[in-house]
């Protein structure tokens, strides 16, 4: 009777502590969304979204620029790396014999996995070191190496999702193989393949490493793709570990920003593709 | 679930519209007959330039230079490389980097000063150090803020009974050469041991990126002490609870570093590059220093270079002005007219 | 002619890892031919000397990461049985949705909370109370301002809580019903069902997570940049300031000009990358051995 008692007290305290563990987890996302809402909240203003940054020591300004730098560079590497990482998907899920299919995998997932600093080591030395200077350019390639593996795997996922019965019904019509992918197969799986890659954009807009020795920083309003261009999570990592409690106010609204940004991306695209696991399981 | 692809499209729309609207941006300004140029180096001075190049963009209209404060270190390395258009640094350049960087002149700006600060929310007064003891505490021998060396200095000051953090520079720090050279001058074994550098061995503490990451590193961390711009500690923007040290110069005196101090330190000096630390003269205080830019003694485009030129010769009369604004003292008479003359240099 | 057109974009991806492995072998050449394998022991990092050692980074890079696992491991499996055997569905799927939300947030936001919130908790508090009652260990002793291995660990732990909760819950759920309704039967508990069955079970999955976890600790650079002290020296003491691999390259990287200093980052460069390759290889190789072993099994 002992033992069982005890085997039961155990059972129930080893389940209110994993139940614990799961509150604590979630409870931490409320604790950084409190934060930021909190402190950026209070902080951001009509100023903060279109005014240029002010010297050192004087409150006021804003990250307009960096606002705008930050969508520039994830819009170049969006360019970039989108239709790259789309038809790298479509030769996976369409294509790829078993050996080549295998590396490009392979390769994809590699990629996928670099610290994000190491592919800003890349980019400097395959464009800042030729072109001699900082750039938007040279930034928007780093994000862009890091949107190119996420967007093959999502988009070969989604593919490989479309029933064969579908291709055999358009092919067994007449069309040829091109025109069934892109006329039937797609759009099938245009759903999975959109929402991937923007989370895959949502993803790198945060990205701070692999900008800070190729796009630089400015204080100016982006005036071309050859020139440093300030970003938002640079400006957040500056101003936090400066001395301004203005500066620091402002990196909260920034946080704030780009928080709400990744977030809601990241909310809609779930919304998009619809039930969760448990629904599915049964 | 069928009206997911408007929202989908419309996202995508405004990204290309931002990434049109950026590129019309710099179009536009283009338009007004504008300069735009970059140049990057010291962090010490950056308060100033950063203000001087604002006020400069606000006078004249088109004028754009973008300065980015990452060390004196990036900034000798990104004029070699050509990425910048100038570069600023507190250090003299080795004659191998002069070389390399295809011998740019020195143009000083202002002068400043190196102090140490310190963030002890308990003790109201300043302290007191001897170079000895500066040299104690960033070598850690001296590691609690009780230690009776600093106590002996500063009787009647309750010091904690907490350990002494030191924060320094992680990057190449024309401020580090400034400081470090100093303290070789006054510690024999400093000068055994880390030296003088941008960069030195540091035998422990704290890093941080450049002179406003130090000085936040302070200002957020009790206890804390390091070296920094004394602009830092002064403007009340970014003082907090740092406070700065009195340090005793090589008269005899505690000099607490001030526009007017660091003023005197630079009184003799007549040529550029020099070095002003440890300086006998009466009420100068011992770490201070020029500033300089780094400009290339040859510009090919003759639009930059004019607009180089011009604001050089603002800055050489009315940025003096507005220097002790944020208090960094204006170049004494000596340098200012060699400065002046070295203008016509600029090709 | 659709083929060889999707191919072109594939072998793009090729090209790409192939060059970046090439850029940093090439580019760390200076230094890989002066210090050989003692770039790994030597403990002096020296730019201006000119002498280099990667041991201090790779110290700091594995013990933030190993103290993150340590706080995230019971915490993330714990929160992934509850999640995963406990909870009402929907209970579960709104619970994990909030969690991988924590993967999406920048770690540029989790330094600046760290800096502002963690680092004065730390100092104020935890610090404090960690060197009275276990000082007598060599772990929490000597000068502690805030910052240092412990506090980057925590921010660390923080960041990996997604993997390790969203992957676990999933192998976790890929279980038969039979296995756990088996040890039901033969009058278990619902958590020794849980712990002797069910865990054992899907341990490769829960393995692949802490992998995944442990690779992207590794490379995190901003979070842990603003909080770990940037020291270059190995230090004992959990409480003290360190440097890692990934901190030192954005710390140092934009402004090394000469050509051995440069070598030597990117031969860092080049560790981390050798390191995250082989820790997520294990990982996707244990997640994928869950997977095979789930479907083979369902009816």
């Amino acid at each position: 009777m002992n033992r069982l008692m005890y085997r039961k007290a155990v059972n129930y305290v080893m389940l209110t502590a994993t139940g614990l563990c799961s509150l604590l987890t979630v409870s931490i996302l409320f604790v950084i969304l409190g934060y930021l809402v909190y402190n950026g909240g209070k902080s951001i203003d009509w100023d903060f979204l279109t005014k240029l940054p002010l010297p050192p020591g004087q409150d006021g300004g804003g990250m307009a620029n960096a606002i705008v730098g930050s969508a520039l560079m994830v819009g170049v590497g969006a360019l970039l790396g989108l239709p790259v990482g789309f038809m790298g998907g479509v030769y996976l899920a369409e294509f790829a014999g078993k050996t080549l299919g295998f590396v490009v995998r392979y390769m994809a997932d590699l990629l996928n996995g670099v610290p994000s600093i190491v592919i800003g080591i890349f980019a400097w030395s395959a464009i800042v070191v030729p072109m001699h200077s900082f750039s938007a350019l040279a930034g928007g390639f780093a994000l862009s190496m890091m949107i190119v593996p996420i967007t093959v795997r999502s988009t070969e996922q989604f593919l490989l999702n479309v029933p064969r019965a579908l291709r055999e019904g358009a092919l067994a019509l007449g069309a040829p193989k091109w025109k069934v992918i892109a006329t039937v197969v797609v759009p099938a799986a245009s759903k999975g393949i959109l929402t991937g890659m923007i989370l895959g954009v949502a993803r790198v807009a945060g990205e701070t490493a692999p900008l800070l020795f190729t796009a630089l920083n400015n204080d100016f309003w982006p005036n071309g793709l050859n020139q440093p261009t300030a970003a938002l999570p640079v400006m957040i990592y500056k101003h936090a570990i400066s001395p301004f409690d203005d500066w620091h106010r402002q990196a909260w609204a920034a946080g704030l920003v780009l928080l709400t940004m990744v977030l809601a991306t990241n909310i809609a695209a779930r919304w998009i593709m619809g039930r969760g696991i448990s629904a599915q399981k049964g | 679930m069928k009206n997911w692809k408007m929202p989908i499209l419309l996202g995508l729309a405004v990204l290309s519209l931002a990434v049109v609207a950026a590129g019309q941006t710099g179009k536009a300004t283009a338009a007004a007959k504008a300069v735009s140029m970059n140049a990057s180096g010291a962090s010490f001075p950056e308060f100033i330039y950063k203000k001087w190049f604002s006020d400069y963009k606000n006078s004249h209209p088109g004028i754009e230079i973008n300065y980015q404060g990452g060390g004196s270190g990036q900034g000798i390395k990104d004029l070699t490389a050509g990425s910048v258009d100038f570069a600023a640094s507190d250090r003299p350049l080795t004659d191998a980097e002069l070389a390399a960087a295809k011998q740019p002149l020195y143009f000083p700006t202002v002068l400043g000063a190196v102090v140490v600060a310190y963030n002890l929310p308990s003790v109201k007064q300043p302290l007191k150090m001897t170079p000895e003891v500066v040299a104690g505490i960033f070598l850690l021998k001296i590691t609690k803020w009780n230690d009776p060396k600093i106590a002996e200095l500063n009787k009647g000051v309750k010091l904690p009974d907490d350990d002494i953090t030191v924060v320094h520079r992680t990057d190449g720090s024309g401020t580090t050469f400034v400081f470090t050279e100093y303290l070789a001058k006054v510690s024999p074994e400093w000068k055994a041991g880390p030296g003088t550098g941008q960069t030195v061995k540091w035998p422990g503490g704290l890093g941080q990126a450049q002179n406003p990451g130090v000085a936040g590193a302070i200002k957020q961390n009790p206890g804390t002490v390091g070296y920094v711009e004394m602009t830092y500690v002064l403007d009340p923007k970014s003082r907090g609870n740092m406070a700065m040290a009195a340090i005793k110069n090589a008269s005899g005196e505690f000099v607490t570093a001030s526009v007017a101090s660091a003023t005197l330190a630079g009184s003799a000096a007549q040529d550029f590059p020099t070095s002003i630390t440890n300086s006998p003269i009466k009420g100068a205080y011992p770490i201070s220093t020029f500033t300089y830019l780094l400009i290339p003694s040859k510009i090919a485009d003759p639009d930059k270079k004019a607009a180089l030129a011009g604001f050089l010769k603002w800055m050489l009369v009315e940025g003096q002005k507005t220097a002790p604004e944020l208090f960094y003292a204006p170049l004494p008479k000596p340098v200012l007219a060699k400065d002046q003359a070295q203008l016509a240099k600029l090709q | 002619m659709a083929h060889l057109v999707t191919l072109v974009f594939a072998s793009s991806v090729l090209l790409v890892t192939v060059l970046l492995v090439w850029v940093l072998w090439s580019t760390s050449g200076l230094t890989r031919a002066k210090f050989g394998f003692h770039f790994f022991a030597g403990t002096n990092w020296d730019p201006v000397a000119g002498d280099f050692g990667a041991l201090p980074f790779i110290w700091g890079t594995v013990l933030t990461s190993v103290l993150a696992l340590i706080i995230s491991v019971p915490l993330g499996v714990g929160a992934a049985i509850f999640l995963a055997e406990l909870a009402p569905a929907r209970l579960s799927d709104a619970c994990t949705f909030l969690v991988e939300l924590l993967a999406a947030v920048p770690s540029v936001i989790y330094g600046l909370l760290a800096i502002f919130t963690l680092v004065p908790l730390m100092h104020s508090y935890v610090d404090p109370f960690l060197k009275k009652t276990l000082g007598f260990l060599p772990l929490f002793q000597g000068p502690a301002y805030g910052g240092g291995y412990l506090t980057a660990g925590v921010i660390l732990a923080v960041m990996t809580f997604p993997f390790i909760i969203s992957i676990s819950r999933e192998a976790l759920m890929e279980v038969p019903r039979d296995q756990r309704e088996a040890a039901l039967a033969l009058g278990a508990t619902k958590w020794e069902s849980t712990i002797q069955v069910v865990v054992p079970f899907a341990r490769l999955g829960i393995l692949g997570s802490i992998f995944l976890g442990l690779a992207r600790a590794l490379g995190e650079t901003m979070a842990v940049t603003m909080v770990i002290g940037n020291d270059p020296n190995i230090h004992l003491s959990l409480l003290a300031p360190g440097y890692t691999m990934a901190s030192l390259i954005a710390n140092e990287f934009a402004e090394a000009n000469d050509a051995l200093h440069l070598s030597a980052l990117v031969e860092i460069a080049l560790v981390l990358f050798l390191i995250t390759i082989v820790i997520n290889a294990l990982a996707r190789l244990l997640v994928i051995a869950t997977r095979g072993k789930g479907t083979a099994h369902s009816a």
